[in-house]
């Protein structure tokens, strides 16, 4: 049997004998079943009554609110003057009450008295206040269809169209803006666990000296491939766990929460996305090995390997930009350049707003940087990962190799 | 015909029919150990030597680490690597197990230069070794053996045959964190000789070992020298080679210093003296050109034609009483300090 393939075989289970790849694997399901136990129980339990009908008194010094309006929920009670008024409020016989001056007509001015503290009244309260003094006022002069207009003037529905004049699909706020960020945030960290594992194993490796003893029986190359491939599979079976978790959410949530009606997993996720997932971890874990082999410990290695996954979670920050703007400029620049492309790529493919050149283009970058950085990792990591102490300085690094 | 070939028969290959070792080597895996050995005892592999180095070269940044060794060791021998920290005995070995590449020069093991089926009969203790922390020992031997090419179970089997004999049988379960230095030492010894290689490199074998483990390592180590295996032992430490090398390789800054049989060596450096301890020394003595006195004992030196035997049948015959009286040999160390004071 290939040396690689047993190196392989190893790095697997270890990884997925790993807790903390259990736990992060597994969390997500558990999460999505938590979330839907939750919201049907909710749902199941939670019966709101009817409505206590709320109290608001009033002193009108105009003479034109005589007549309060019944609605189901509040019930305006006219007194006559302020003190019986506050009487009341004090008796907790209504909550609050206002004061229409004369001039009001002219000013639009009227005060309102509370007990219980706020910053602003709330929007329920001041609509009630609206609605009936629009009412009143428009009683008798407009037909009552006037009047609900004028209290509700519009319902709005919106709709994007494509370039052909169809409504285009993802008009569900969820699907358009959630569902990409969700996607390319799992398949993000699943990169980052997977080349964190990878890096992980080179510097302990290099920490408690097994490494010298693995290099007499076999080539740094096949140390690097069977680590690459090994901890690349955990990853890919970690985001297979989680896409079929989505899937089997998404049927199941459509059905009992109605923000998450018509959700299925976008198609490009399957296939380009796991594409741009392989190549990325590919890109990544290469970067991370690199550097593993070139530093002296774990801890002085993480510094040097944030350097990397900063640029790589740039376009998470910039989410809400790229679904608005899937074709700008800055978006664009974000899918060909190799640190930010898988990311920005998967939320562009789960929003159905990238075209099939920039697919290609990208994968194209992409694959080349993840086979130009692989090269570049196994020539370092076999001049350096026997070198102990002092971490080479960059000049060094760039001789060692041209040299190898 | 595999019955007839259990292995304690030796087979001779020259007085083997052809057919016969043709046979052999088309029955398959099970006796590839087998024909190996046959090929070895026979003509083809007569004059083999084990390794093979001749005239390699490294230098690290313009500095030239090993500067033109050769070298050659036969089967069942011990080879001692020696020379101060830094002399290039580590860089040599490395090159030796295709860890780093030679700038120059030719390196053969077992009659062929270094490849993927070689490695599988080198064993190899680095001086910079360790252990995987969370795997426990029984996990750990798997692996590495699995990376030599023996799976499953002979692994299992040869594993827990080893840790009998090293006494770590009951910790074969533990993570190897919770075992001491030594003990893990002992793992480590282990795993280097878990795939049965006909080779063995240890550098620095008995750094930070007890007096009782580094006992049972030597035995160890003369045991696989008896089972034909070829040994390198490379170390600073010069009484451990004197102890057990048959042949040595002094190294200094990169250069072969001395090279040779120790016996011949120590023999070639005999500075021609005796050490005495006696009750009275007369101040002239036939053949003694001089005496240096080391408090605890007199160093006679003797002159070109005078034996030991005579110098002491001289201090007899004058009725001097004799507490001690010894050949001197130089120690290893001391030889080295003289080649290196020459070199100079």
């Amino acid at each position: 049997m290939n040396k690689a393939f047993i190196i392989l075989k190893h790095e697997f289970w270890q990884t997925v004998k790993n807790r903390p790849f259990i736990i992060l694997t597994l969390a997500l399901p558990l999460l999505a079943i938590l979330g839907l136990g939750i919201y049907s129980g909710v749902h199941h339990w939670y019966h709101p009554g009817v409505p206590q009908q709320e109290k608001i008194g009033y002193v009108d010094y105009t003479g034109m609110f005589g007549n309060p309006p019944s609605e189901p929920d509040v019930q305006f009670i006219l007194y006559t003057d302020e003190q019986t008024a506050k009487d009341a409020l004090l008796a907790k016989d209504v909550k609050e009450y206002l004061v229409i001056p004369a001039d009001y007509l002219s000013t639009g001015a009227v005060t309102r008295y509370t007990l219980s503290r706020e910053v602003t009244p709330s929007t329920k309260t001041t609509g009630q206040i609206t609605d009936f003094l629009v009412s009143n006022l428009l009683v008798g002069k407009v037909s009552p269809q006037v009047l609900q207009r004028v209290e509700t003037p519009v319902l709005l529905a919106s709709f994007r169209l494509n370039e052909s004049g169809e409504i285009a699909p993802n008009q569900n706020i969820v699907a358009s803006y959630v569902v990409p960020i969700v996607f390319a945030v799992l398949f993000m960290i699943s990169v980052f666990m997977s080349s964190g594992f990878l890096f992980q194993s080179v510097t302990e490796e290099k920490e408690n000296r097994v490494m010298e003893i693995l290099l007499s029986s076999v080539s740094s190359g096949q140390l690097l491939v069977g680590k690459v491939l090994g901890l690349g599979i955990a990853g890919l079976l970690q985001v297979a766990v989680w896409l079929v978790t989505v899937e089997v959410f998404f049927r199941v949530a459509s059905g009992i929460i109605p923000a998450f009606s018509g959700l299925s997993i976008p198609a490009g996720i399957i296939g380009w996305g796991i594409l741009y997932f392989i190549l990325g971890y590919l890109m990544f874990a290469a970067l991370y090995a690199g550097i593993g082999s070139i530093s002296a410990s774990a801890r002085e290695g993480q510094g040097w390997s944030t350097i990397f996954v900063l640029p790589a979670i740039v376009p998470y920050y910039l989410s809400y930009f790229i679904v608005s703007n899937p074709e700008g400029a800055v978006s664009r620049a974000l899918t060909f350049f190799p640190l930010t492309s898988p990311m920005t790529s998967i939320i562009r493919l789960a929003n159905h707003a990238i075209s099939a050149w920039e697919i290609a283009l990208s994968l194209i970058i992409l694959a080349g940087s993840a086979v130009f950085i692989m090269w570049l990792a196994a020539k370092m990591f076999r001049v350096f990962i026997l070198m102990y102490g002092k971490r080479p300085a960059l000049r060094e690094i760039i001789r060692y190799v041209r040299e190898a | 015909m595999m019955i007839l070939l259990d292995s304690s028969i030796s087979v001779n290959a020259e007085q083997c029919p052809q057919n016969v070792l043709l046979y052999i080597e088309t029955v398959g895996v099970e006796v590839a150990g087998l024909v190996d050995k046959v090929t070895r005892d026979g003509k083809a592999n007569a004059a083999m030597n084990v390794v093979e180095v001749s005239r390699v070269n490294k230098s690290f940044k313009d500095i030239k680490v090993v500067d033109s060794v050769s070298l050659s060791i036969g089967q069942s021998e011990i080879f001692g690597m020696v020379g101060p920290n830094g002399a290039g005995k580590t860089t040599t070995i490395r090159m030796l197990m295709d860890i780093i590449k030679p700038d120059s020069g030719e390196i053969k093991i077992l009659g062929e230069p270094i490849n993927e089926a070689i490695k599988n009969r080198i064993g190899y203790l680095p001086e910079e070794r360790g252990l995987y922390k969370k795997l426990t020992v029984s996990e750990s031997l798997i692996y590495l053996a699995a990376l030599k090419g023996i799976r499953g179970h002979l692994a299992r089997e040869r594993a827990e045959e080893l840790l009998k004999r090293v006494n770590m049988l009951p910790h074969k379960d533990k993570k190897t964190e919770e075992l001491s230095h030594g003990m893990g030492q002992l793992i480590q010894f282990v795993a280097t000789i878990l795939h049965d290689p006909e080779l063995v490199v240890f550098d620095e074998p008995f750094a930070a070992l007890d007096p009782v483990n580094t006992q049972l390592l030597k035995e160890l180590i003369l045991e696989l020298r008896s089972q034909g295996k070829s040994v390198i032992l490379s170390t600073h430490m010069m009484n451990q080679v004197e102890e057990l090398c048959d042949r040595i390789l002094m190294i200094n800054k990169g250069q072969a210093v001395l090279y040779g049989s120790l016996a011949e060596i120590k023999s070639r450096y005999k500075n021609n003296s005796v050490f005495i301890e006696c009750d009275r020394l007369p101040d002239k003595l036939p053949g003694v050109v001089g005496s240096k006195d080391h408090m605890k004992y007199i160093e006679l030196f003797l002159d070109g034609h005078t034996s030991p035997q005579e110098a002491l049948n001289a201090l007899v015959s004058i009725g001097v009483r004799v507490d001690r009286f010894e050949v001197s040999t130089p120690s290893l160390n001391e030889i080295f300090i003289q080649v290196v004071k020459e070199g100079r």
